[in-house]
């Protein structure tokens, strides 16, 4: 078990997850006879949940902050109709539709963010207010009615990459797209391998890093090929592309950029924060409104895949996004969560959804299944905190000092010279 | 409603548990508790091994030891916290084998323990608090007319001269600490366990409580303290155990041992401390930093001024106390400088370099060369689910920053320069900050604060709940900074560690300044004039008076 978590990396929720995710796609790779890894099934598992794997995107940033968002099914399907009706009765091309879409969702999340962020009304409140709010709207410009979309829009929904090249049997661009990915990898791994072992930091033994390359490797060949080997005319679709570029962009944003670690640092402690000088109602207010944006994506994308915006679009999207963000591992009271952990917790839920779909479970049980894993992931979480992990609550109710190791108890260091004569400035321009 | 008149039931005599523990089959002096080689395991970690102390009746007992010797775990040991079975070893509690499963147990058993964060809920008020899981109730219908009166009852035993239905957010944490001591005392006591019950109070207040304790112990009830303030110790305490490093080393008898503090801190540390403040030559320049006539409002209360018209100035290489009583407005006016993270402002200037800067929000303080540590290390100053690198360079990131993007090689760098530097126990930068001790807790902090490349650092509290070793060293890396040409501002309620760190300290009375005494001049008793100072007309007429 500690070879598997060095290979992994040793967060055990992410681990869990993982294997939670193999498991089920093996047990109803089993249980359906082979039907649940066909590459028309795959494909369909990622159109089908895309826009909720957009959205939780967005929700594991609201989230991590310390708020919720309870508008995004509404606020998608209000700017689904918006672009619908305007590209219509305006003649708009599809990328100009996008772009309104985008703009229209910014200004509602701008709404949220300032109702949220400088009047400092909790996001539950105004969103639960958004989401009557956008509902109705979606209706009112709408009339209730179906409106369709012109076909060079649903390819954000439904298309695939274009074939391309020799017939190799496989559909090439998502080949190429596979084999760049894994190189990258590769190359990044090192790269990074070698940064740290310049900096004199531990570095994991070498054949962890292979065993872990192999394994990715693997994963991304073999699904390379599984989406490259479909029906003629499908491939990766393109709605998966979106998500990819998404995650790699937010994965980024929320690690290494400042913005991203003010999110976390308003979320985990906001008073700490604001006296380190993070500004956290501009972080609230973008958060807030990033989500809006995401949103109006997810909208689009659905409309484009249905083909036509309606009425009851989004209706229940904000349960299944807020479902993947904690299964994913994320803290009801902010400050903790990952963009890749809500991708997988989405994933679980969608093969689960997918798995027993093809099984011909009805939607009663469905969800009732979808309701206890959500619980038992959380539960296994919240059980793996109270064993001692970093956790909230052990943090929140203190005193468990895990006695005399790793604190300050041994007698006071001697001043040594070392220390009294360089100022402290200069050991650190020393050593770094 | 009912008669008042008629006595609560239960209320008259049941809850004096002082008179009726001082019977004849139970004299004063015998031994009440006793705990024998208890040995308490956490997973990979020995918290406790073997630790035996014996308790007698109707005395003081204190325990002794720095952060993380295993006082606290001890404490949960006896109360159940850590209930029977998850340690080794014996409780013999009234000469009975106690194994107490949780604290409901030991409450029974007649040993209540309070600790350091008070367990009160704000918004009930005083006399709900004190009966909180222990209601005054038939059928689950609760009696208010006899909570009342049992409330206020109590209240009188604890010297506290407020009504029952006050709230508990309305009145000041000393107030509070005695509501606390007032609910153990409903709960038949026998064994009050005060886990730092000075720690978060004034030298009043804490005087109170010392006074309400050897109170208590005059009418029967044992008490085992824990409490880093040596000098109470010495004042109250009969006995002394001390522990080091999950072992008990040695029970002291303060009167025939005549134990004094250095012996408690030779205990504690297992040698003499030749110093408890590391030798420093001070190096003093130019005045750098001035504040003219700042004057900062309540930021809820309109006429209530926090800092009245205070004028202070700090100088390169210098230390500068900031003394006052609790609620005298000292982390108030430090924290209206710092980018107005306070209260409203009203009127004044801050002069740095002799130029006049506007710093209206925290990050323009941080960019003016300002470094404020909070008081408040747990709510205020941490994010206890980030790790020692990410908290290291939170409060200027843009000094690791390319365009948005965070170096995280630079980060590494730096959190681990600072790391060793200020000797900072942990295994490394990526460990989480909640795992630390208090005292590796507070260098975090002050990495985070140095690495924002101060002028000017304020230090509120600084060695606040940290023991001798890490204070010691924490006054040293005071010092360093000072040495560097630093000013340093430093807040603190211990009068000793203002004395014997500063080189000129301001006393601060109702948000103004009243005073100021040089390293040679000030004393506890000069300072004390000072801080218990009235400012001209009490303190309604100042409050109102106009901006």
């Amino acid at each position: 078990m500690d070879k598997v978590k060095k290979i992994f990396g040793g967060d055990t929720r992410q681990l869990g997850m993982i294997f939670a995710l193999v498991a089920l796609i093996i047990f109803f790779q089993i249980w359906t006879g082979g039907l649940t890894l066909t590459p028309d099934n795959v494909i369909n598992i990622f159109q089908q949940n895309s826009y909720i794997l957009v959205l939780a995107i967005g929700m594991v940033l609201v989230i991590i902050a310390g708020h919720i968002d309870l508008s995004v099914g509404s606020v998608a399907a209000f700017v689904g109709i918006c672009v619908a009706i305007a590209m219509r009765d305006w003649n708009l091309s599809w990328w100009m539709g996008i772009l309104l879409g985008l703009a229209i969702g910014a200004l509602v999340g701008a709404w949220h963010g300032m109702w949220t962020a400088y009047v400092g009304i909790p996001a539950f409140i105004v969103t639960l207010s958004g989401m009557l709010l956008f509902r109705g709207a979606n209706q009112y410009v709408g009339k209730s009615n179906s409106v369709p979309v012109s076909e060079d829009f649903q390819v954000i929904g439904g298309g695939y990459l274009p074939e391309v090249g020799p017939n190799t049997g496989y559909n090439n661009l998502t080949v190429l797209i596979g084999l760049l990915l894994a190189i990258g990898i590769v190359v990044g791994s090192l790269r990074s391998r070698r940064a740290l072992v310049k900096l004199g930091a531990e570095v994991e033994e070498a054949w962890v890093m292979w065993v872990r390359l192999g394994l990715i490797c693997a994963a991304i060949i073999g699904a390379t090929l599984l989406f490259g080997s479909g029906r003629p005319g499908t491939s990766f679709p393109i709605a998966g592309i979106i998500l990819a570029v998404l995650v790699l962009v937010y994965g980024f944003i929320s690690n290494r950029t400042v913005i991203g670690r003010h999110i976390y640092a308003v979320g985990g402690n906001r008073h700490a924060a604001e006296l380190s000088g993070v500004k956290s109602k501009k972080v609230n207010f973008l958060v807030m409104m990033n989500m809006s944006i995401l949103a109006a994506l997810a909208g689009m994308i659905f409309v484009a895949r249905s083909t036509a915006s309606g009425p009851s679009d989004g209706v229940g999207w904000e349960l299944d996004a807020i479902a993947a963000v904690f299964i994913g591992g994320a803290a009801v009271t902010g400050g903790v969560g990952t963009v890749v952990g809500s991708i997988v917790g989405g994933l679980v839920m969608a093969v689960l959804n997918n798995g027993l779909q093809l099984q011909g479970i009805g939607a009663d049980a469905t969800q009732m299944i979808k309701g206890l894993v959500l619980l038992v992931a959380v539960a296994f979480d919240v059980y793996n905190k109270s064993q001692g992990r970093v956790s909230l609550l052990g943090m929140l109710t203190r005193g468990f000092r895990r006695g005399g190791t790793d604190d300050d108890s041994a007698a006071p260091p001697p001043p040594s010279a070392a220390t009294e004569t360089t100022p402290v400035s200069e050991t650190i321009r020393q050593s770094s | 409603m009912s008669d008042p008149s008629i006595p609560a039931p239960g209320s008259s005599g049941a809850d004096r548990t002082g008179a009726a523990a001082t019977t004849a089959a139970n004299p004063p002096g015998s031994v009440i508790l006793e705990m024998r080689d208890i040995t308490k395991e956490f997973p990979g970690v020995k918290a406790l091994s073997n630790v035996s102390m014996a308790v007698r009746r109707g005395e003081v007992h204190a325990i002794c030891g720095e952060n993380g010797a295993g006082k606290s775990t001890l404490m949960k040991v006896l109360s159940g916290v850590h209930p029977a079975g998850t340690y080794d070893g014996e409780i013999h509690f009234e000469g009975q084998l106690c194994e107490f499963n949780n604290i409901r147990d030991s409450e029974h058993a007649g040993i209540v323990i309070i600790h350091q964060e008070l367990a009160l809920i704000p918004e009930m008020s005083i006399a709900e608090n004190i009966f909180l899981g222990n209601e005054t109730a038939k059928s689950g219908v609760i009696n208010w007319l006899s909570t009342r009166v049992k409330a206020r009852e109590l209240l009188a035993r604890v010297g506290l001269e407020e009504e029952p239905d006050t709230k508990i957010r309305d009145i000041g944490v000393g107030k509070q600490q005695l509501v606390e001591i007032a609910k153990a005392l409903s709960k038949d006591v026998k064994l009050l366990i005060l886990d730092e019950p000075t720690a978060a109070l004034n030298e009043g207040d804490s005087q109170h409580l010392l006074d309400l304790i050897a109170g208590l112990r005059s009418k029967g009830v044992t008490c085992i303290m824990i409490s880093h303030k040596l000098n109470e110790i010495e004042q109250i305490a009969d006995s002394i155990t001390i522990i080091r490093d999950g072992k008990s080393i040695e029970t002291l008898r303060v009167k025939e041992d005549g134990v004094d503090e250095n012996r408690i801190i030779r205990g504690m540390v297992g040698r003499d401390l030749e110093s408890r403040f590391p030798d420093h030559t001070p190096d003093i320049g130019e005045v750098f930093f001035e504040v003219r006539n700042w004057t900062v409002r309540h930021p809820s209360v309109a006429d209530r001024l926090v800092a009245k018209h205070s004028d202070f100035f700090v100088r390169r290489g210098e230390i500068v106390g900031f003394a006052g009583l609790m609620g005298a407005g000292r982390t108030e006016l430090m924290r209206s400088l710092f980018g107005r993270s306070y209260g409203t402002y009203v009127d004044g200037t801050i002069l740095k370099d002799g130029k006049e800067v506007r710093l209206r929000s925290v990050s323009d303080a941080i960019d003016a060369g300002l470094a404020y540590v909070t008081e408040d290390r747990k709510t205020l100053g941490l994010n206890l689910l980030d790790d020692i690198k990410r908290t290291t360079v939170s409060a200027r990131l843009s000094r690791i920053t390319h365009g948005f993007v965070v170096d995280e090689r630079e980060e590494y760098n730096y959190a681990e320069s600072y790391r060793k530097s200020l000797r900072t126990k942990a295994p490394n930068v990526d460990e989480g900050v909640a795992k630390l001790s208090g005292g590796n807790q507070q260098k975090v902090v002050l990495a985070k604060w140095l690495f924002t490349e101060p002028d000017l650092l304020i230090l509120d509290e600084p060695t606040r709940g940290i023991d001798v070793g890490a204070k010691f060293e924490i006054y040293g890396i005071i010092q360093r900074m000072a040495s560097e040409g630093k000013g340093v501002i430093l807040v603190s309620s211990e009068l000793p560690e203002l004395i014997g760190l500063s080189d000129r300290i301001y006393t601060i009375a109702e948000g103004a300044v009243t005073g100021v005494l040089s390293r040679e001049e000030a004393d506890q008793e000069s300072l004390m004039r000072l801080m218990t100072r009235r400012t001209h007309g009490g303190s309604q007429a100042t409050t109102r008076e106009s901006a």
